[in-house]
């Protein structure tokens, strides 16, 4: 048993540690000791809390924790790192429905009810927010996940009037909540369900109508909304250590969501209110020309020639699962004395900073991975890049075409190198549902065929 | 469409308009493709090596021009071969139209479409087809290989066990392309080298091959409209031949390449910086063949002076190379008008328009001129509507008084929310908004390439809402609020656990 006081100080310290985590993000040799500072105050604040004062139940806690990290281990070992969106999405969705459960635990607290006046109706409408941001986690985390999973498909789902549907759901769960502020007992319990009802449909419906292109923006923002999520069960326990952490997560999440709108030059609402690509306005500038194809032999000649070679890789690498034979590929080229470098669009892939993480895992070294305001400079420069699997980040339409729905997202100006391979499995358009002009560019050069394969041919090519 | 190669007659003449590789290329363009017999030899292109892919060796000369639609020679057709020739037929070759009036009649009687080579537009488009280019680099190259060969010594410098070496010096008078290939291949041999040139303009491209610029103290561009450079002052060329003079005494090999099109080569290097070189250094004159921008170059020569210095004043053509280079430059050409299947003689067309110096029986020479400067031409400045920016201090007012006004605002705003919420609650909002504050301070750090264990390590904290369900777990198990908790911890801890676990999977896989 420890006081309260100890308790408090460790919340404080644990808090500090979590601050130091994310503080060490900011580099990649920081990077691992902050994940080791993020774990010693997870251990802390939880040894303090079920050490503390009032806690009862614990060989039910040590049960559930043994589980749980059982699960946890297993998953997260197995899980490929292709795949990790879907994860991320999925561990989303745990912390809404755990800020659920907390939320209805603590209206069925008999401690709760014991709070008169302004306090309990204060306690009350932080029950009812709680709820809310954890329902909507919940079900938009999953829709997430069954998206990014491809088990429902990734058109956004759109009707007419939908905007009023979801204005007139969430003015519903506000006169909810009024009323069930004023319900004395846990008379209110009808209401609170109800509203969770509601949120939950709203979560599904959020995330249902934003395509697939829109992700990564998607998910940084529930990640956010977890993170309120946890703030907001701090406010209805009072505690200050799940409200600083709430906060931290929160304004990460948030942060994340900004970058990857600016990065496609839309507004967080525009993408959040979805529907994009679906109604350009104005007619698309006629394309001219046609795409030339190019076969692997070529490909590698052209390779060969090169003294430097840019890489821009997008979600189709992953997919393919390309980047080991990519790195080996690059790993020869750069054997070879080449300057091999990656330029890597913000929002390449479908999390932020995918790209980096499945590159990192073929053991390609951070170094020669750069981003595109670094890299776009040096395209003129370059002999050969290869773009594998990514379409709407490196569409000349973005700079030049009014009339295109991604008009003004910047982009890797690939066009501007000498030569330019596409790895693509066929000519259809990106998640943006954009014609891309840079395949019919008199210097870029058309590579069919999954990349993994087509990698592996070149990879085939250049060692014999 | 039937492409004729024939052999080249003009003594010393190796080059041909077509290599094997440039005869496949023809044939993807759709064009049948004739050699005349032993055309490429001096090139070192054998017969079979045609025949090989696919070309028709025509034994006769006569038969060649009377079967082929398009001729492709490097020098100009002498009169024989012009009697060869027939009318619409379209050759491709250099013809120096300015020196060559007597001929261009002669094509033009004929009606043959003669397009010459030299007279191509030195524009961004045509730079594919420019054979004084591709020609000069080949020059520039092997002038440094000639200038190797004569000069007694190592290019570059070395301290070895029997010594120290000193690196050569090259100085390079005239930075076009023949020059800068000149600095190239120089530099990769390892000597220091200079360069001179009157247009202000090439200094960048002059440093960037690794060569330092050399200049006069007077301020004179030489740079002009057509890409050459023009006649400069008197007190000009006086700072410049001063300038050689010191150049001179201190270099090993200097290397001229200032042409000046249709005229005689300016003399740049005089015969008192002859007397002052070292014995053993090497002269090495591009221009030899409009007449040497050094006085003592003898064309077609190579010779050593009183004092012991070589010039070069001819120089091997690299045949294979330079036919290779020159072959690809007029597939370009053919290329951009239509290839065999649309082949047209588009008059509209800048380039065409330009190098096709008979067409239809006329003599189509000299061209409009068309300004070729490598530099921006100065765009007009647009007559904008005048909008006065608003200044610094106005701006920064603003910034104030939005501040100003967002603060009070939400000073108000707080102040609503302390007259109804409890003391206990203040406290924790104050916790909240200072940790929003430094949360959104902390992540702005956070690197690009970290994004997603950021998500995953933010994912994991997150995870204390276990907290939640600690604080709520009660020894009765049949108790509602202790089976939501039990949830609440379970589900967490999945979070927590597997949070860290990727994070820490992924974040060991980023290597330097």
């Amino acid at each position: 048993m420890i006081s309260v006081s100890i308790q408090i100080a460790s919340y404080l310290f644990a808090s500090i540690l979590f601050i130091l985590s994310l503080g060490g993000l900011s580099s990649q040799e920081s990077a691992k000791r902050g994940v080791w500072y993020g774990i010693a105050g997870m251990i802390i604040a939880i040894l303090s809390t079920v050490l503390g004062p009032n806690i009862s139940g614990h060989i039910y806690i040590v049960i559930a924790i043994a589980i749980a990290s059982v699960i946890g281990i297993l998953v997260a070992r197995k899980v490929e790192m292709t795949s990790m969106p879907q994860l991320v999405a999925i561990l989303h969705s745990f912390v809404g429905l755990a800020a659920v459960l907390v939320g209805f635990g603590s209206y069925l607290d008999p401690h709760t009810h014991q709070l008169t006046g302004a306090a309990h109706s204060i306690h009350l409408v932080e029950i009812f927010i709680g709820v809310f941001i954890g329902a909507i986690t919940f079900t938009g985390s999953i829709i997430a996940w069954g998206k990014l999973e491809g088990r429902i498909r990734s058109k956004p789902l759109l009707y007419p009037g939908r905007h009023m549907v979801n204005i007139l759901l969430v003015i519903v769960c506000i006169i909810l909540g009024a009323v069930f502020a004023m319900a004395t007992g846990t008379g209110g319990m009808v209401y609170l369900i109800i509203m969770t009802a509601i949120a939950s449909f709203i979560g599904v419906m959020l995330v249902m109508a934003i395509g697939g292109a829109d992700m990564p923006v998607v998910v940084s923002m529930l990640n956010s909304y977890s993170g309120w999520a946890a703030a907001a069960a701090g406010f209805m326990l009072g505690n200050d250590l799940l409200i600083v952490t709430g906060a931290l997560v929160g304004s990460s999440g948030a942060i994340l969501s900004i970058i990857m709108c600016e990065a496609m030059n839309r507004s967080f609402f525009s993408v959040i209110f979805g529907g994009f690509g679906n109604t350009p306005t104005g007619t698309t500038k006629e394309i001219t020309g046609e795409a030339t194809a190019i076969q692997h032999d070529e490909v590698t000649e052209l390779l060969q020639n090169a003294k430097s070679v840019v890489i821009v890789p997008g979600y189709g690498m992953a997919v393919a699962k390309a980047q080991f034979p990519v790195y080996d590929m690059v790993d020869t080229l750069r054997k070879a004395g080449k300057e091999v470098r990656f330029g890597i669009h913000p929002v390449a892939g479908r999390l932020p900073g995918h790209m980096n993480v499945l590159l990192a895992e073929a053991n390609v070294p951070y170094d020669i991975v750069l981003e595109m305001e670094e890299i776009n400079d040096d395209l003129p420069e370059t002999d050969v890049v290869l773009v594998i699997g990514a379409n709407d980040i490196v569409n000349p339409g973005a700079e030049d075409d009014p009339a295109s729905p991604i008009y003004g997202m910047p982009v890797i100006q690939v066009w501007n190198a000498k030569d330019v391979i596409v790895m693509k499995r066929s000519m259809a358009t990106g998640y943006a549902g954009v014609q891309n002009p840079l395949f019919f560019k008199d210097n870029t050069h058309m590579l069919y065929g999954d990349a993994k394969a087509s990698v592996d041919k070149i990879n085939g090519y250049l060692k014999a | 469409m039937k492409v004729g190669i024939p052999k080249e007659l003009q003594a010393g003449e190796l080059r041909v308009g077509a290599t094997p590789k440039t005869v496949k290329r023809l044939q993807k363009q759709g064009f049948e493709v004739l050699v005349e017999k032993d055309a490429g030899q001096n090139a070192n292109y054998a017969d079979h090596l045609y025949e090989e892919v696919g070309a028709t060796i025509i034994p006769s000369k006569a038969d060649l021009f009377q079967k082929a639609d398009i001729i492709l020679k490097v020098q100009a057709v002498n009169d024989d071969e012009v009697e060869l020739m027939h009318k619409g037929q379209v050759s491709l070759s250099y013809l120096q139209p300015a020196q060559n009036q007597a001929l261009l009649q002669k094509l033009a009687d004929k009606g043959v479409n003669a397009i010459a080579m030299d007279a191509i537009p030195r524009i961004s488009r045509a730079q594919k087809m420019d054979v004084l280019s591709s020609m000069a680099n080949i020059a520039g190259y092997r002038a440094v290989i000639e200038a190797a060969n004569l000069y007694g010594r190592f290019l570059n410098g070395q301290i070895t066990a029997a010594g120290k070496v000193d690196p050569a010096k090259v100085l390079v008078i005239g930075a076009g392309v023949a020059g800068l290939a000149a600095i190239g291949a120089a530099r990769s041999l390892g000597a220091i080298v200079r360069a001179f040139d009157t247009r202000m303009e090439v200094a960048e491209q002059i440093e960037s091959m690794g060569a330092s610029f050399l200049t006069v103290d007077i301020e004179e561009d030489g740079s002009t409209a057509s890409g050459y450079s023009k006649v400069m002052s008197k007190a000009f060329i006086e700072a410049e031949m001063a300038l050689f003079k010191e150049q001179a005494k201190e270099v090993d090999i200097i290397i001229t390449t200032a042409q000046i099109p249709g005229r005689q080569a300016p003399k740049l290097v005089l015969d008192y910086h002859v007397a002052a070189m070292k014995p053993g250094s090497v002269i090495v004159d591009l221009a030899a063949s409009t007449g040497g921008n050094c006085v003592l170059t003898k064309n077609g020569e190579v010779y050593q002076t009183d004092n012991g210095v070589y010039i070069v004043g001819k120089l091997d053509q690299l045949p294979s190379q330079a036919s290779q280079l020159y072959g690809n430059n007029l597939c370009h050409l053919l290329d951009d008008m239509g290839k065999a299947e649309n082949f047209k003689i588009d008059m509209e067309d800048d380039v065409v328009k330009r190098a096709m110096v008979t067409y239809n029986g006329a003599i189509n020479w000299p061209p409009e001129p068309l300004p070729v400067s490598p530099q921006k031409p100065k765009v007009e400045v647009e007559e904008a509507p005048i909008v006065v920016p608003p200044s610094e201090a106005e701006l920064s007012r603003k910034r104030t008084i939005r501040q100003f006004t967002t603060l009070a605002i939400i000073g108000a705003l707080l102040y609503l929310l302390a007259m109804v919420a409890p003391s206990d609650f203040m406290q924790h909002f104050t916790v909240f908004v200072l940790s929003v504050f430094i949360g959104w301070q902390v992540i702005w750090n956070v690197s690009h390439s970290l994004h997603t264990p950021l998500m995953a390590v933010t994912n994991a904290i997150s995870g204390i809402i276990i907290i939640g369900g600690l604080l709520q777990t009660s020894n009765n198990l049949s108790d509602p609020m202790t089976i939501l908790a039990f949830i609440a911890i379970l589900v967490a801890s999945i979070n927590i656990v597997g949070g860290f676990v990727v994070t820490h999977r992924m974040l060991k896989m980023f290597r330097k």
